[in-house]
């Protein structure tokens, strides 16, 4: 067991306040422990972690380019293997540079079965450069490449399902996790890192800025959308499920009503149509991985 | 020994011969004859190392950085368009100072499509703070790797270099390759000693964020060890002629130039045509002479200045272009020579494997007398117009 206490992602770095992402650096060392070698794409944790001359970083860290972490870290890997050592590797990058510019050097490392864990924080769009939408930005959210507008509803498409791309390449361990369930987040990692071969972790995490809701709700925010099924945690091992979160499912109103990035959905009039889609896409997921708790109070009908 | 060898095979060895622990490549022609010899050898345990097999150019130099970054001597080669896919990359190997060194075989960029010779890809690639050195034949593109591997890793510079050798007309080629033994290349080329790694037990940071009060420095550091390497190279190519009793110690290297009224300057498998084009013209009473660049990365000025002093005019062939501009060599020639008086002509050559003959070389010289210069030299007469 890797000693949880350890704190290997220091203060002092400049995320935003209430910053998702923060928490998963944060959670992501105390699951893999020290003896982790990290390497990061560009984008928001890059750059809050690592102004020069100043690091975050208690572990040995590198960061190359934006697309090319999983390339970065088969070397690191390959150079550790030829030299019998055995620091794990952590490869962490953002939905961007996992969901789109980075997918060829991802899914060539994956196929190549390197050794190491992919940990993707998923705060679903570009927020690094100001909040564009990515293959990972959900249906309707209004970003600024994907406005809501007189003629637009926001974002046109559903969040590709990276997850399910990984677990096709073969990997092992595939888990998503949100930063609202730490100690659900930790074991996942743990077990990631100490899984031989390419490893997946999708860990869903709330953006105070870019989602438009205040930086003490971060927790509440990862929470309902586990809790309303937008957000479903599971594990699968060898490409079958073997753990799913059950919830009390709430209604995606709650979720959505409270971010910035759907307030065109209520305002200036309410979009009835946009919000059954969502509501859809949560039953979805909910009957495709069996997350509801059936009630035993429900009356037999 | 000497052997009579491919020129990729050639290579192939000398790389193995430096022990890279970890090699990552894709292939591309006419680069696939040395990643193809290599995967042979560590396939057959005559080398020991990681063969990374990428999914592409770009992964191919970011796995290299991965690699290297955590402690190993690395290869890599590539041409053409998978350097143009690695240009990102390349600048970042060097902002990270890492050593690592990768075999350009000079090929033609698209578009049109062509797997031809011309000296394009890496010239384009002049700017990331690579060391290029060009080799004229065989025996200097294997012997050159030694030599890049001994300078990349020198804690004084500590930059990324390619050794660069024409597509085909030398990779493709057999010729006399005198072969060094291990013993030979542990005597010249120290194992890798990393001036810092990523390790658990002393974490560090690589590859930060710089705010404008900082970025500066860092380039100017990294054009400060390319300068000084023009000494190192110097030194180790000195030494690799008292070892091997074939002297690289100079940046540019002179034919002929003492009595030379015209001057050539070339990079690459050229030479060897120009120096054989020298000769004829010099048994007609030619004076003419070749000024052969082998260190284009860090650009030896002062050495080319002191060089062509006593000539009335350069003819630079240039094996690329900068488009809208001119040759990429003959402008830097003439920032050399600024203020000398001497005439520089530059001349776009060879394109896309269009072939250079000995007579183009005597045509060229005579342009260069009439003080024809600046243009296309080879072109089809219908585009003329």
């Amino acid at each position: 067991m890797v000693d949880k206490s350890l704190e290997l992602f220091d203060c002092g770095h400049r995320a935003c306040g209430g910053c998702g992402p923060a928490i998963a650096a944060r959670l992501i060392l105390k699951g893999a422990g020290k003896d982790t070698i990290v390497v990061s794409s560009t984008g928001c944790m890059e750059v809050f972690s690592s102004p020069y001359p100043e690091t975050a970083w208690k572990v040995p860290w590198i960061h190359s380019l934006f697309e090319n972490a999983a390339a970065v870290a088969s070397g690191v890997e390959a150079s550790l293997k030829k030299q019998g050592r055995s620091e794990k590797v952590v490869i962490i990058g953002g939905d961007g540079a996992t969901f789109d510019i980075g997918m060829l050097c991802i899914s060539g490392a994956f196929e190549r079965g390197h050794d190491f864990t992919y940990i993707c924080y998923d705060n679903e769009a570009y927020m690094n450069t100001g909040i564009q939408r990515s293959g990972a930005t959900p249906y309707a959210a209004s970003t600024t490449t994907s406005p809501a507008g007189r003629c637009s509803t926001g974002n046109k498409r559903p969040k590709k399902d990276m997850p399910q791309i990984l677990a096709a390449h073969g990997a092992p361990y595939v888990a998503t996790a949100s930063v609202s369930y730490p100690a659900d987040f930790m074991q996942k990692v743990e077990k990631a890192v100490n899984t031989k071969g390419p490893c997946y972790i999708q860990v869903h995490a709330p953006c105070a800025t870019g989602w438009g809701f205040e930086g003490n709700l971060t927790m509440k925010m990862g929470k309902l959308a586990v809790e309303t099924g937008l957000c479903v945690l599971y594990e699968m091992v060898d490409g079958k499920v073997t753990r799913v979160k059950k919830v009390v499912r709430k209604p995606v109103e709650e979720y959505l009503s409270t971010q910035k990035r759907f307030r065109h959905l209520f305002k200036p009039a309410r979009k009835d149509a946009e919000i059954a889609q969502i509501q859809a896409i949560a039953d979805f997921n909910a009957e495709k991985y069996g997350i509801d708790i059936k009630l035993k109070k429900e009356p037999a009908k | 020994m000497m052997q009579f060898m491919e020129g990729s095979l050639a290579v192939a060895d000398a790389v193995r011969l430096c022990r890279p622990q970890v090699i990552s490549a894709y292939p591309i022609t006419p680069q696939t004859h040395i990643v193809e010899a290599l995967a042979d050898m560590v396939a057959n345990c005559t080398l020991d190392a990681e063969y990374i097999t990428v999914e592409s150019e770009f992964s191919a130099l970011s796995a290299c950085i991965g690699a290297s970054a955590a402690g190993s001597r690395v290869y890599s080669a590539t041409t053409s368009q998978g350097l143009a896919l690695m240009f990102e990359v390349c600048f970042n190997v060097a902002g990270m100072r890492l050593p690592i060194v990768m075999t350009i075989v000079n090929r033609a960029l698209s578009a049109p499509l062509s797997i031809w010779n011309d000296q394009q890809d890496s010239i384009s690639l002049r700017d990331s703070g690579w060391m290029q050195l060009y080799a004229e034949d065989n025996q200097e593109a294997t012997d050159l790797h030694y030599l890049a591997y001994r300078v990349a890793e020198d804690h004084e510079i500590l930059l990324p270099a390619m050794v660069c050798f024409d597509g085909f007309i030398l990779s493709h080629t057999y010729e006399p390759v005198e072969t060094l033994s291990q013993d030979q290349v542990d005597a010249y080329l120290p194992a890798f000693r990393p001036y810092q790694r990523l390790d658990a037990a002393d974490p560090i940071s690589f590859g930060m964020f710089a705010s404008p009060d900082y970025y500066m420095e860092f380039r100017y550091e990294i054009d400060r060890a390319l300068e000084r390497a023009k000494e190192r190279i110097a030194r180790a190519g000195k030494e690799f002629g008292k070892q091997f009793g074939r002297d690289y110690s100079a940046l540019v290297e002179g034919y002929q130039l003492e009595d030379a009224e015209t001057a050539f300057v070339a990079m690459g498998s050229l030479c060897g045509t120009v120096k054989d084009a020298i000769d004829e013209m010099r048994a007609q009473g030619k004076k003419v002479g070749l000024l052969k660049i082998r260190c284009y990365r860090p650009f030896p000025g002062p050495d080319i200045a002191k060089a062509l002093a006593g000539v009335k005019r350069v003819a630079v062939l240039d094996k690329n272009i900068s488009l809208g501009s001119k040759g990429a060599v003959g402008l830097e020639v003439k920032d050399a020579l600024y203020g000398s008086g001497i005439a520089v002509y530059d001349y776009i050559v060879g394109l896309g494997g269009r072939d250079l003959k000995k007579s183009d070389i005597a045509a060229i010289a005579a342009l260069a007398e009439k003080g024809q210069g600046d243009q296309f030299y080879g072109l089809r007469q219908e585009v003329l117009r």
